[in-house]
C-alpha cells in the first residue's frame, strides 16, 4: 500500500478524535480537608456527648495508665519488648470504641491498647510479647484479629474479612490500623485497590506518629498527606487531628456508617505523634530533639479532652479521680496477672500446626517428650 | 493402568478434570469461592476455571485486581470469616509477590492462634516447564513451600488424581498449595467424570509401576517421564519400580520405605534445581532409614541448578529417560 493509499490520506485528512473518555470518580469529593479535622477547643465542642465523653475521658486515663504499666513491666523484664501509645490514646481508645459487636478490629502490634479498649483482657492481650503465645486470645471471640507484627500485612485480611462478610449479608464492618511508615509496603497498596474495587465495607486508620522507628515521614512519602493516598484508589481520604478524640469519634463514626451503608472504605489519617521511644530498645534521641517533644507535650490527647470537659462542667474533680482509681485498679490486675509465670507445655509446639498432625512431627514430639523425660529423671 | 470400564468412562483432559473438581466442590459447598486474575469470564489464561463463572456468579468466581499478595491477603480474610477459597495463581513465578501472605500469614495463623483460626485455603500454581515458556513461565518453586511448615503442598500427575487430590485440597482445614505440572494439562486418560474415583487424600504416595531393581522416586509432571523411562529400562534388563508422591508435605516415608526396603536402589527424579530441593530431603530420609537395605548410595536427577533456562535450550535441562537411565546405570550393580 502506497502513502496516497492510506485510508484517510491526501486532502481530505481530517484526524479523528479520541474515544469518548471521562474519569471513573470524581476527584473533588474524596479529597482530604486541607486541615486535620478538630472539635476539641472549636465551637463544635458545643455539641458534645457527655456521656459519650465521660466514657472516653475513663478510657483514656485508662489507656495511659496502661501504657505506663507495660512499660515498667518491660524494665523488670517481665515483657521482652512494648511499643508504646503513650501520645496516640486517643486513635487507640476511638478506633476501639466506633465498632460494634459484630465489626472486626485489625490492629498492628502497636495497637494492644485499641484491643484492650475492645474488651480484650489486658494480661491476654500482651502474652504475644511477653513471649508464651504469639496471640494469647481467641481471634473470634472478640472479633481481634491477631496483633499484626509484619507491616501492613494485616489490611488485605481486614477487606477479605469485610468482603466475605458482606457477601453472606451480614453488617460487619473491618477496622485496620497502621503506621505513617506501614503504608510504603505494598500490601497497603493492594489493600486500598481491593477495597475499593469491590467497595468493601472497611475503615483504614492510619496513625501518623511521626516517625517509623528513626525514619521521618518526609523520608517516607512525597504525598501532600497520607490521606490524599485515598484519592488515587477512588475512596475518601480523611485527616484528623489524632489527640482529639471527640474529632476521631465523628470522623471514625461516619466512615464506619458510611461502610456498614454500602458505601465503601475510607482511609483516615491520624495525626498525632509518638511520646516515646519506638520501643525500649530504641534511642529516640538520635532523631529527634527535645523541642519537637515539648511542643507535642502541649497537645496532649488525655489533657485536651479533660481541659475541655472540665471546662464545660462534664468532668469534675470527682470524675477525674474516680477514672484514675479505675485505672490504678487496672494497672494492678494487670502487674498482678504478668508476675505470675505462665505455666507453658513444651509439647504444644506441635499441637497447632496442621489439623491432624504429620507423621513427621509425630516422630518430632516423640523425640523432645523423650528429651523431656530424661531432664526429669536427672 | 486399570482396564476396567466403568459407566461414562471417556477420554478427558487433566485439565477438565481440575475445573470439575472445582465445580464439584463448588455445587456441594456454598463456601468454596474461586478467584484470582482472569478467573472469571476467561476462565483463566489455561482455562482451568472455564465456566465457573457462568454457573456460579461473579460474587464465588471472582477476577481480582492484578495483586497476589492482594489476591491471597483477602483470601485469608475470607477464610478467617469462614470461607474456602481456592485461589489460582496465574504462573508459578507470579506466585512469589505473594510469598510474604503466604509465609508469615497463610501457613502460621492456624499456629499463632494456637487453633482458633485455620485458614483452609487452596492456592493453585500452574508449575513446572516443558511447555516452551518464555521466562518466568516455568519455575519449579516447590521447594519454597516445602521448606514452610504449616503448608500442605501436593501435586498430581494423572487426570484421576488431578480430580482427587483438588477436591482433597478444598476439603482440608489447612492450607494447600496445589501445584499444577502445566505440561500434563491437556495429557488425557479414560476418565469417568460421572463417578470420579475415590479421592486419595492428601499424604499418600502411589506405587504406579512395581518393579525389582531400583525404585525412582518422583512427582507431578516427571511420572510419565519416569514410567517412560522404566518402560525403556527393560531392554537393559532392569525391571524399576516408580513411586508417585502425591504429596510433597505431608510425605508418606511407610510408601517410599517400603519400596525401597524391597528393591534395594532409588533414584529420586524430579524438575526443580537439585541443590536444597525436594530430592535432597527424599534421599536423606531414605538414607536414614533404609541404609541396610541399600545396594548403592541414593542418587538424584534434577533440573540442573540454573535458573529456568530459555525455551530452546530446556530439553537440556529437564530430567529425560536417558538422564534418568544414567543413573540408574550408577548404581554399582554387581557383573
Ligand atoms: C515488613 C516489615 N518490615 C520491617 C519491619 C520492622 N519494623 C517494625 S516497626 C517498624 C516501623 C513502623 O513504623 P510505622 O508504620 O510508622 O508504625 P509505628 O511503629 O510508628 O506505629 C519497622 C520498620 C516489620 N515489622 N515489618
Amino acid at each position: 500500500m502506497t502513502v496516497q493509499e492510506l485510508p484517510g490520506a491526501g486532502a481530505s485528512h481530517r484526524a479523528t478524535p479520541p474515544p469518548a473518555w471521562r474519569p471513573r470518580t470524581e476527584a473533588a469529593p474524596l479529597l482530604p480537608d486541607p486541615e486535620p479535622y478538630r472539635v476539641l477547643g472549636t465551637e463544635a465542642a458545643a455539641g458534645l456527648d457527655p456521656e459519650l465523653m465521660r466514657r472516653y475521658y475513663a478510657e483514656l486515663v485508662r489507656g495511659r495508665r496502661y501504657n505506663a504499666q507495660a512499660t515498667a513491666l518491660t524494665r523488670q523484664g517481665r515483657l521482652a519488648v512494648y511499643p508504646s501509645t503513650v501520645g496516640q490514646e486517643a486513635a487507640e481508645i476511638a478506633a476501639a470504641l466506633v465498632l460494634e459487636e459484630q465489626d472486626w478490629l485489625f490492629p498492628s502490634y502497636r495497637d494492644t491498647l485499641a484491643a484492650v479498649a475492645r474488651g480484650l483482657d489486658p494480661v491476654q492481650a500482651l502474652t504475644l510479647l511477653r513471649g508464651d503465645w504469639h496471640t494469647g486470645y481467641d481471634p473470634r471471640e472478640h472479633r481481634i484479629a491477631p496483633l499484626c507484627t509484619p507491616l501492613a500485612t494485616q489490611l488485605p485480611h481486614a477487606v477479605g474479612l469485610a468482603h466475605a462478610a458482606r457477601l453472606r449479608g451480614d453488617e460487619v464492618v473491618a477496622l485496620a490500623m497502621i503506621g505513617d511508615g506501614g503504608t510504603s509496603e505494598g500490601d497497603f497498596h493492594e489493600a486500598l485497590n481491593f477495597a475499593a474495587v469491590w467497595q468493601a465495607p472497611v475503615v483504614f486508620l492510619v496513625q501518623n506518629n511521626g516517625f517509623a522507628i528513626s525514619v521521618p515521614l518526609a523520608k517516607q512519602t512525597a504525598a501532600p498527606t497520607l490521606a490524599h493516598k485515598a484519592v488515587g484508589y477512588g475512596m475518601p481520604g480523611r485527616l484528623v487531628d489524632g489527640n482529639d478524640v471527640a474529632a476521631l469519634h465523628e470522623v471514625l463514626t461516619e466512615a464506619v456508617q458510611r461502610a456498614r451503608a454500602g458505601g465503601g472504605p475510607t482511609l483516615i489519617e491520624a495525626v498525632t505523634y509518638r511520646m516515646e521511644a519506638h520501643t525500649n530498645a530504641d534511642d529516640a534521641t538520635r532523631y529527634r530533639s527535645d523541642a519537637e517533644v515539648e511542643a507535642w507535650k502541649a497537645h496532649d490527647p488525655v489533657q485536651l479532652l479533660e481541659n475541655e470537659l472540665t471546662a464545660r462542667g462534664i468532668l469534675d474533680e470527682q470524675g477525674i479521680q474516680e477514672a484514675r482509681d479505675a485505672a490504678e485498679a487496672m494497672a494492678a490486675t494487670l502487674r498482678e496477672g504478668m508476675n505470675a509465670d505462665p505455666v507453658l507445655d513444651p509439647m504444644d509446639l506441635f499441637a497447632h500446626v496442621y489439623a491432624e498432625q504429620t507423621g513427621r512431627l509425630r516422630e518430632q514430639a516423640d523425640q523432645l517428650r523423650a528429651e523431656l523425660e530424661a531432664e526429669d529423671d536427672a | 493402568m486399570s482396564t476396567v470400564t466403568r459407566p461414562g468412562v471417556k477420554p478427558a483432559t487433566m485439565a477438565q478434570a481440575l475445573t470439575r473438581a472445582m465445580r464439584d466442590a463448588m455445587a456441594e459447598d456454598p463456601t468454596v469461592h474461586v478467584m484470582g486474575e482472569d478467573v472469571g469470564a476467561l476462565g483463566g489464561v489455561f482455562r482451568i476455571t472455564d465456566g465457573l463463572v457462568k454457573e456460579f456468579g461473579e460474587d464465588r468466581v471472582t477476577d481480582t485486581p492484578l495483586a497476589e499478595a492482594g489476591i491471597l491477603g483477602a483470601a485469608v480474610g475470607m477464610a478467617m470469616y469462614g470461607l474456602r477459597p481456592v485461589v489460582e495463581m496465574q504462573f508459578d513465578a507470579f506466585a512469589y509477590p505473594a510469598f510474604e501472605q503466604l509465609i508469615s500469614h497463610v501457613a502460621k495463623m492456624r499456629n499463632r492462634t494456637r487453633g482458633a483460626m485455620p485458614l483452609p485455603i487452596t492456592i493453585r500454581v500452574p508449575y513446572g516447564g516443558g511447555i516452551g515458556g518464555v521466562e518466568h513461565h516455568c519455575d519449579s518453586s516447590e521447594a519454597y513451600y516445602t521448606a514452610t511448615p504449616g503448608l500442605h503442598v501436593v501435586t498430581p500427575a494423572t487426570v484421576e488424581d488431578a480430580y482427587g487430590l483438588l477436591r482433597a485440597s478444598i476439603a482440608s482445614d489447612d492450607p494447600v498449595v496445589f501445584l499444577e505440572p502445566k505440561r500434563l494439562y491437556w495429557s488425557k486418560a479414560q476418565w469417568s467424570p460421572e463417578a470420579p474415583a475415590a479421592v486419595p487424600g492428601i499424604g499418600k504416595a502411589l506405587v504406579r509401576r512395581t518393579g525389582t531393581s531400583a525404585t525412582l522416586i518422583t512427582y507431578g509432571p516427571s511420572v510419565p517421564v519416569c514410567l517412560e523411562a522404566a518402560e525403556a529400562a527393560r531392554e537393559e534388563g532392569w525391571d524399576l519400580e516408580v513411586v508417585d508422591l502425591r504429596s510433597l508435605v505431608p510425605f508418606d516415608e511407610e510408601t517410599v520405605v517400603a519400596s525401597v526396603r524391597r528393591t534395594g536402589r532409588a533414584v529420586v527424579v524430579h524438575e526443580a534445581a537439585g541443590f536444597g530441593g525436594p530430592g535432597a530431603e527424599i534421599a536423606a530420609r531414605v538414607a536414614e532409614r533404609c541404609f541396610h537395605h541399600l545396594e548403592a548410595p541414593v542418587l538424584r536427577v534434577t533440573g540442573f541448578d540454573i535458573p529456568y533456562p530459555p525455551p530452546m535450550l530446556e530439553k537440556h535441562h529437564l530430567p529425560g529417560v536417558d538422564r534418568i537411565l544414567d543413573a540408574v546405570a550408577r548404581l554399582q550393580w554387581e557383573n
